[in-house]
């Protein structure tokens, strides 16, 4: 295969030389897609299970969550900055959610609720970076401490439920035979793939994030469409949310607590470069498969879950530098 | 020149391939001690490519290269350090926020790892290399604080400090003012008197005359000739250049002038500039000339909204108007092409097509997506009408030479159809071919009714294009002088800072070492 060739040459070629297999344009998503079929193979050997399309559906809803998150914040982090806060978003907006519910308010104005606080998280990250001018990801540490922090304290440590019989359950609800919170995945991911890929406003996000001062001068709203990336992670984790607290029929602050990991490392198992610039949806979409297949295979194979925590962070590691080196490689 | 001797290097057969294309094709050079060797060439000839060759940046894709007649190897720049081959670049590429010490240390190391940096000994090492150059720059200060002339100087003795028998400058002389090229030169000259070489690349013949024992001139990455300087006549160089005798530079025609199409009045930004007015009429071209540092590319980048004035106004075709963004000038119908190309002109690793149409996403999109068809189109004219020199519209802008990347940020603005274009050194690095066909373009572009501000700091560009010239000194304005009355002495001397309270240009210049 093609790919066993990128750490050889980069053995070889020490010096900054552009090596001749840049014209095969290596793309980080082709190992990304490799990997994929490669886990899917491996995890099929381990179990039977895994020949069912049925059973890896069902496994991905329990990750479309952080997927659909993973899938914006692949924008923000093309674009220069990054956005930790994505997983304590969920937490807080789906706490309002579920404490307007049961003040007795409607579920829709509940879901307005948590629709308007993601925008309001958004926004706030974005005042911080952009306006204060201070690294995201400092105030994304700070925010993603903040936002579950306030959680804890609106919500205490009880379980908010009893959410009506409609609301609950959505992974359990098919369209064409898939679940539902895939199908927003899938619809998310197909959306943001054509602006990023097709449109001008995608065709910014590269340029702001290779360089913010030579897109500013090149009269690009660099500012304003941080600004939009950081609001569509707090939409996006808020819509996150409210998928997390149907299926599971209740919400807590902890919801979806140390989910940053997973979120990053979607993004850059899928070959996204951690400092901007270069990536793709499509890397995003393989690389959710990729992880549920991952996470799925090791529970099939009775891997304890500390181990399993071990082997993600190795594979951000691996993917983070593996990336690295194909981009060095290809643009210097 | 003791050309018996054994060559200090000689290279034989090199050439070089990227990514298939061969930019570099048997190159035979044999550099002397002592000589101060010039690198000629078009916009994307080969001098960069061969100059990082010798560095160690990039190896050879054929040939071999001998130190005092033993064959090396050259793998990497440290290795070239130490065996005394130093490289400055085109783009500066040292580290900005470390000190100037810190700066002239790296790379080298004799000491354990873990050991204690010894730096009052290197300050103090460091003040000696300052004091050899005779320049006074405080080597505790971070690298970012220094004018561009200082961050050179602090390349040249970085090269001293690994006592380099080989200094290689690529284009040093472009951001300097003309009183900084003299100190250069006369470093340069002090250098090779000590048996050093030099190999100097530059656009301006002028210099290569005045500077240069020998030079070699590169065409489409051959070596068409070596000679002695005194031996080849200007036209020689240009026809051994481009190949064919450079377009006559005919003096513009004065174009109808029309109404003001950019006025500023008494804009202020403390610590930057103080109370500039001016105007710039449709058709007219209006230079905007002084010793960097003035503070004319402050007054570009406020009018252009990158970092707005505190106080003033600015009006464009007669409405007083508020620019707080780029994108804001832009749809004013401003257009501004800066002077630091390699920070606020390309994306570097993004491709060249994508670098020219930057600035007219409505023209690629009409509807939003991005037509590929119409972007390459917008991007072939312009290579084409430019001569751009490059492999595929694929390929990352970053890899093109210098004088390519400054013609498609140029080539962006023009694609913008701008009423009113600010250039800011814009011929910098571009080589004498174009630089004749960029100076019609400009003429056309006023003649067809565009104001155009151009800030230079080469004055004969300036003299020969303007109708009117402004020159700032120290942040004010001291003058505005019709063009066909500025002569080099007249904007010089409105230039140079006056000692103390600035003055309105009347009062004859205190320092008078200004070498034209
Ligand atoms: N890393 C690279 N990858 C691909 N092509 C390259 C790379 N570096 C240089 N080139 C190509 O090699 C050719 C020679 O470039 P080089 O930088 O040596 O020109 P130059 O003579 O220094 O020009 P200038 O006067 O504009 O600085 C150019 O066509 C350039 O596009
Ligand atoms: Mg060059």
């Amino acid at each position: 295969m093609s790919d066993t060739s990128i750490p050889k040459s980069a053995v070889q070629d020490a010096a900054p030389v552009r090596p001749r297999w840049k014209t095969i344009l290596l793309r980080p998503e082709a190992m990304t897609f490799v990997l994929l079929i490669l886990a899917t193979l491996g995890a099929s050997l381990l179990s039977p299970f895994f020949a069912d399309i049925a059973y890896i559906l069902e496994s991905f809803t329990y990750y479309s969550e952080y997927a659909i998150v993973g899938l914006v914040l692949t924008l923000v982090i093309i674009s220069g900055e990054i956005d930790l806060s994505g997983a304590a978003m969920m937490a807080l907006s789906a706490c309002l959610f579920g404490i307007t519910y049961q003040a007795g308010y409607p579920i829709s104005v509940a879901i307005l609720v948590s629709l308007i606080s993601g925008v309001a998280m958004g926004w706030f990250n974005a005042i911080l970076v952009i306006r204060f001018k201070l690294p995201s990801i400092i105030v994304t540490i700070g925010t993603l401490t903040l936002f579950r922090g306030i959680a804890q304290v609106i919500a205490g440590d009880r379980s908010i439920s009893k959410f009506p019989s409609w609301f609950v359950g959505i992974d359990y609800q098919y369209v064409l035979n898939l679940p539902i919170p895939v199908i927003v995945f899938c619809v998310v991911a197909l959306a943001l793939g054509v602006i990023l890929g097709g449109t001008v406003l995608g065709r910014q996000i590269y340029q702001i994030g290779t360089s913010a001062i030579a897109a500013q001068h090149a009269g690009i709203r660099v500012n304003r469409i941080k600004t939009g990336l950081f609001i569509g992670m707090g939409v996006a984790s808020s819509v996150a949310g409210l998928l997390t607290a149907s299926r599971l029929a209740s919400v807590r602050y902890d919801l979806a607590s140390g989910a940053e990991l997973q979120m990053v490392l979607i993004v850059m198992l899928g070959g996204t470069y951690i400092f901007g610039g270069r990536g793709s949806i499509i890397g995003t979409f393989l690389a959710a498969w990729l992880l549920v297949i991952i996470a799925t295979g090791m529970t099939v194979a009775n891997i304890p879950i500390n181990a399993q925590l071990t082997v993600l962070g190795l594979l951000l590691i691996i993917s983070i530098i593996a990336t690295n080196i194909i981009y060095s490689r290809t643009q210097r | 020149m003791p050309v018996s001797d054994t060559p200090v290097l000689s290279a034989r057969g090199i050439s070089k391939q990227f990514g298939g294309v061969e930019v570099l094709s048997d190159v035979d050079l044999d550099l002397s001690a002592g000589e101060i060797h010039a690198l000629l060439g078009e916009n994307g000839a080969g001098k960069s490519t061969f100059a990082k060759i010798l560095s160690g940046v990039h190896r050879p894709t054929r040939g071999t290269l001998a130190l005092n007649g033993n064959p090396v190897e050259v793998p990497n720049p440290i290795a070239a350090q130490n065996l005394g081959i130093t490289l400055i670049h085109q783009e500066p590429i040292s580290f900005p926020d470390m000190s100037v010490t810190e700066n002239l240390v790296l790379g080298r190391h004799d000491g354990a790892l873990l050991g204690r940096v010894p730096w009052a000994q290197m300050e103090r090492n460091a003040n000696e290399l300052m004091d050899m150059l005779r320049v006074s720059i405080d080597v505790t200060k971070p690298m970012r604080g220094l004018s561009i002339a200082d961050q050179q100087m602090v390349e040249i003795a970085r090269a001293l400090a690994s006592d380099s028998r080989l200094i290689i400058m690529d284009e040093p002389t472009a951001p300097l003012t003309p009183k900084e090229v003299e100190t250069l030169f006369s470093i340069a000259r002090r250098l090779r008197d000590q048996g050093r070489t030099i190999i100097f690349i530059s656009h301006r013949l002028e210099e290569v005359q005045a500077l240069c024992d020998r030079a070699t001139i590169f065409r489409d990455g051959h070596l068409v000739e070596t000679a002695n300087v005194a031996d080849l006549s200007d036209e020689d160089i240009i026809r051994l250049m481009i190949g064919r005798p450079l377009k006559e530079m005919m003096h513009r025609s004065g174009a109808k002038i029309g109404d003001v199409a950019l006025e500023v009045r008494e804009l202020s930004l403390p610590g930057k500039f103080h109370d500039i007015s001016f105007t710039v009429r449709h058709g007219e071209i209006v230079g905007l000339a002084g010793l960097v540092g003035a503070g004319r590319t402050d007054v570009a980048r406020a009018v252009f909204g990158v970092a707005p004035a505190a106080s003033g106004s600015i009006a464009v075709k007669g409405k007083t108007v508020e620019i707080a963004d780029p994108s804001d000038a832009i749809e004013l119908g401003l257009a501004f092409v800066p002077e630091d190309r390699a920070v606020a002109g390309i994306f570097g690793t993004l491709p060249v097509d994508q670098n020219i149409t930057a600035a007219v996403p409505g023209k690629i999109a009409p509807h939003g997506f991005i037509r590929s068809a119409i972007e390459r189109a917008l991007a072939e004219k312009s290579v084409k009408d430019l001569r751009i020199r490059l492999a595929a519209l694929r390929q990352p802008i970053g890899e093109l030479s210098g004088g390519n990347q400054q013609k498609s940020i140029l080539a962006r603005w023009l694609h913008t159809d701008p009423d009113i274009l600010i250039l800011d050194e814009p011929t910098r690095g571009i080589d004498i071919g174009v630089k004749a066909e960029f100076y019609d373009m400009i003429g056309t572009l006023a003649a067809n009714g565009r104001g155009v501000l151009l800030i230079s700091s080469e004055l004969p560009e300036l003299l020969y294009l303007c109708d009117r010239i402004l020159v700032m000194s120290e942040g004010e304005l001291t003058a505005d002088i019709a063009g066909d009355e500025a002569t080099q002495e007249s904007v010089m001397r409105a230039a140079v800072p006056t000692k103390g309270k600035h003055g309105t240009g009347g009062s004859p210049p205190e320092h008078n070492e200004v070498a034209l």
